[in-house]
């Protein structure tokens, strides 16, 4: 078996050729999506659980407070305690609730996170799915989180949900534009949708250094616009809980209220890993060009150790701000976005297109 | 549709109404918004109070004076020491007893502190209004220090009943001055942080500046006052227009602002806080030596006749009537709470802003929901 950390490409082709080998070519098939999907299951699990015990450290030392520190060390098993509480509860049924639409919802919310996050690469030659139009895919598939968040809303039956559910629309159908054009910017600098071919094109400098000013505009805009996508503060206005109480999710309960609540996170864990790959490098270790004996020390530290760390700094930055700020109010939220940020954004692109054809770039 | 509802603006076909409490995060207690909306505009809002009425101005008619006391700590919870003095004056008003100068100066001390803590957590809970969470804890952290002082020199820490006709149930804890200074020393230096973290932040003054603006003219007809008076410029503070106890020997400012928007009334609180840090340097030093209380006789019976005394609460004027008979427990007793009055003005000022607004707005009136309902 081919195993190498560095590189993970030998061993999944290992993997792949040895399935066609031995089964037909339509078992291969099943076999590998199962391997995957249970891969991404297990990976769901770890990084929610994580997720959200970084979240509750970093708000507490945030706070001037401990966090959890009962349940095992440093309370590490607190928010397995927490998941096991969520799993045991009730589902209390709604009335006069839209019933199919109720229990759809959050299975719309959670699928749209799954397609997203297999289009990213996390180590040399380890993503499930590899293609030429990488970032045009992450960014259909995330905006449909919005419909499962809209019917959330509507089939609650209740007003602040529907409220929510409307400001989450609006939110998120004008945010999505600064979004893409923020990427399309470093489109623009790399030449390729393909997210292989972008952190490859990083190997000789990272695009934020590679593409200097336009590339820090877009990469402030984008880190702007993720965080109002998805719905963290300080643009949670679709959840507000001292207006709305909590929003789209208000009537959900035990793993139904788990599944928004993991999808939250499983999105700010995609849009910094999307940030990380393509304005940080992805798994690309820290490569200045020309200084071959620093780069080859730098590739010793592992690609996804590269990757982690540089999305759990992202992670950190939107935590950072969600516990800092006050929160938007929805007509103000979407005046940063089509007075502000839409306009600087298509300058942005104008500018970095200057800059590649001037040959200004790194 | 009832002829009531028509009048009322509510139940009409376009508009969407719902409940916000009395059950609600930000309401900050049992009290009910009827709020109309078309779509995120706030068209009218109707308060319901009345989730949390206890009756304690009937109760009093049975309690005796000393027994008062107790009840009106449960008023208007965040500045009960406040409450305790106002009919503690009131009662010495009617005996015409003077109390001790030392009494008169750690009254003054502690209803200070009490200001002091009543607007630690209304920054707090403010924050938390604007989504700002981080806001509440930095604002109890510092809370906990005068807490711990009431804790220390009176017993309770929150509901002190610390007062008595005449005076105070015991004289202060030795540790007390060196407390309070400690506490001073400290929160001169926490007290910018407050401004680093909310006061200056951008989304918080847009948040605030020109929303829910109140003129002078109808702060005064609605009887809004305190803090959230002053914020429209109506000079309002009890302790500097008809002093009692020692203010009229302590130097302050009354902070006034003229625009009466969410900001200015956040200013004003603000500002308050310094100002009582000021008294509480001025008297701290000088307390004299003396009894703690006056002597009272065993019963206190008030002479026939209407006793009426105020006060500046944390949230404004309080009021409190008697009228006795001459008996040991009062006729009537009657208190004038600053959060309804306050509240009364809700309608007008968050008429036309989003719900957003109406919720910081609600925080900056900063009611108590004890206190509207008694």
């Amino acid at each position: 078996m081919p195993f190498n950390i560095y590189d993970f490409t030998s061993f999944t082709q290992w993997i792949d050729k040895s399935l066609y080998d031995s089964l037909s070519p339509l078992w291969a098939m099943i076999w590998e999506m199962t391997i995957i999907g249970v891969a991404f299951l297990l990976f769901y699990a770890v990084i929610g659980l994580f997720l959200v015990y970084a979240e509750r450290k970093v708000c507490a030392f945030m706070q001037c407070r401990i966090g959890p520190n009962r349940v095992g060390p440093y309370g590490i098993i607190q928010t397995i305690a927490d998941l096991f509480k969520l799993l045991m509860k009730e589902l209390i049924p709604i009335k006069n609730a839209d019933k199919f639409l109720f229990n759809l919802a959050p299975f719309i919310v959670i699928i749209t996170t799954f397609l997203a996050i297999a289009a990213i690469p996390f180590a040399k030659g380890l993503h499930a799915i590899d293609f030429n139009i990488g970032i045009f895919y992450i960014l259909a598939v995330s905006s449909m989180s919005v419909i499962g968040v809209l019917l959330a809303g509507w089939s609650s039956n209740n007003k602040y949900s529907l409220i929510g559910a409307m400001r989450s629309g609006a939110q998120i159908v004008s945010y999505e534009l600064s979004v893409g054009l923020s990427l399309i910017t470093i489109i623009v600098l790399a030449g390729s949708m393909q997210l292989s071919t972008i952190v490859e094109a990083q190997a000789d400098g990272w695009f934020i250094f590679k593409g200097h000013i336009p590339a820090i505009i877009a990469f402030i805009i984008y880190l702007i616009a993720a965080t109002a996508e998805t719905n963290r503060g300080p643009f949670d206005l679709a959840e507000a809980e001292s207006e709305l109480t909590a929003g789209y999710h208000t009537e959900y309960s035990g793993i139904k209220f788990a599944f928004f609540y993991l999808a939250e996170f499983i999105n700010m864990f995609i849009v910094a890993s999307i940030a990380a790959t393509v304005f940080w490098g992805g798994w690309m270790p820290f490569h200045i060009g020309g200084w071959e004996a620093f780069n080859n020390i730098m590739d010793y530290i592992p690609p996804f150790i590269w990757f982690f760390g540089k999305t759990f700094f992202i992670i950190f930055i939107i935590m950072w701000f969600k516990w800092t700020f006050p929160r938007l109010r929805i007509d103000q939220l979407l005046t940063l976005e089509w007075k502000y940020l839409l306009p600087i954004n298509l300058f942005n692109v104008l500018l970095m297109a200057f800059i590649v054809l001037m040959g200004w770039h790194f | 549709m009832t002829e009531e509802n028509k009048n009322s603006g509510l139940d009409k076909e376009e508009e969407y109404i719902i409940n916000i409490g009395p059950q609600h995060p930000s309401t900050h207690g049992v009290l009910r918004l009827v709020v109309s909306l078309k779509g995120e505009i706030v068209k009218s809002v109707e308060p319901h109070c009345g989730y949390i009425h206890r009756g304690i101005e009937k109760m009093c008619e049975k309690l005796t004076y000393p027994q008062i006391i107790h009840l009106t700590d449960r008023l208007d919870y965040l500045s009960a020491h406040i409450n305790n003095e106002a009919v503690c004056l009131c009662v010495e008003k009617a005996l015409e007893i003077e109390v001790p100068e030392r009494v008169k100066y750690i009254r003054a001390i502690l209803s200070e502190l009490t200001r002091i803590q009543s607007h630690e957590l209304w920054w707090c809970s403010f924050g938390m209004d604007m989504g700002a969470t981080t806001c509440y804890f930095y604002g109890l952290r510092d809370r906990e220090k005068v807490l711990d002082i009431f804790e220390e020199t009176c017993g309770g820490r929150m509901i002190v009943s610390y007062n008595t006709p005449g005076g105070l149930m015991n004289d202060i804890h030795p540790n007390f001055q060196k407390r309070v200074k400690e506490f001073l020393k400290h929160f001169r230096k926490k007290l910018p942080e407050y401004d680093q973290l909310l006061t200056g932040n951008v989304i918080m003054q847009e948040r605030t500046k020109n929303i829910g603006i109140i003129s002078r003219e109808d702060a005064i007809s609605y009887g809004v006052t305190g803090p959230s008076g002053r914020g429209s410029g109506f000079s309002c503070d009890v302790r500097k227009h008809h002093p009692y106890g020692i203010y009229d020997k302590v130097d302050f400012v009354e902070p006034l602002y003229k625009t009466g928007d969410t900001f200015s009334r956040y200013k004003v609180r603000m500002d308050e806080m310094w100002e009582s840090m000021k008294i509480i340097e001025q008297l701290i030093d000088n307390i004299p030596e003396g009894d703690y209380c006056a002597k009272m006789k065993p019963v206190i019976k008030l002479p026939e006749g209407e006793y009426y005394q105020r006060v500046e609460a944390a949230r404004g004027e309080l009021g409190v009537y008697i009228n006795s008979r001459g008996d040991k427990y009062p006729y009537r007793l009657k208190l004038r709470s600053p959060s309804l009055s306050n509240l009364s003005a809700l309608n007008l000022l968050a008429s036309g802003f989003k719900i957003a607004d109406l919720i910081a707005i609600g925080g900056s009136l900063d009611y108590v929901i004890p206190d509207i309902d008694r």
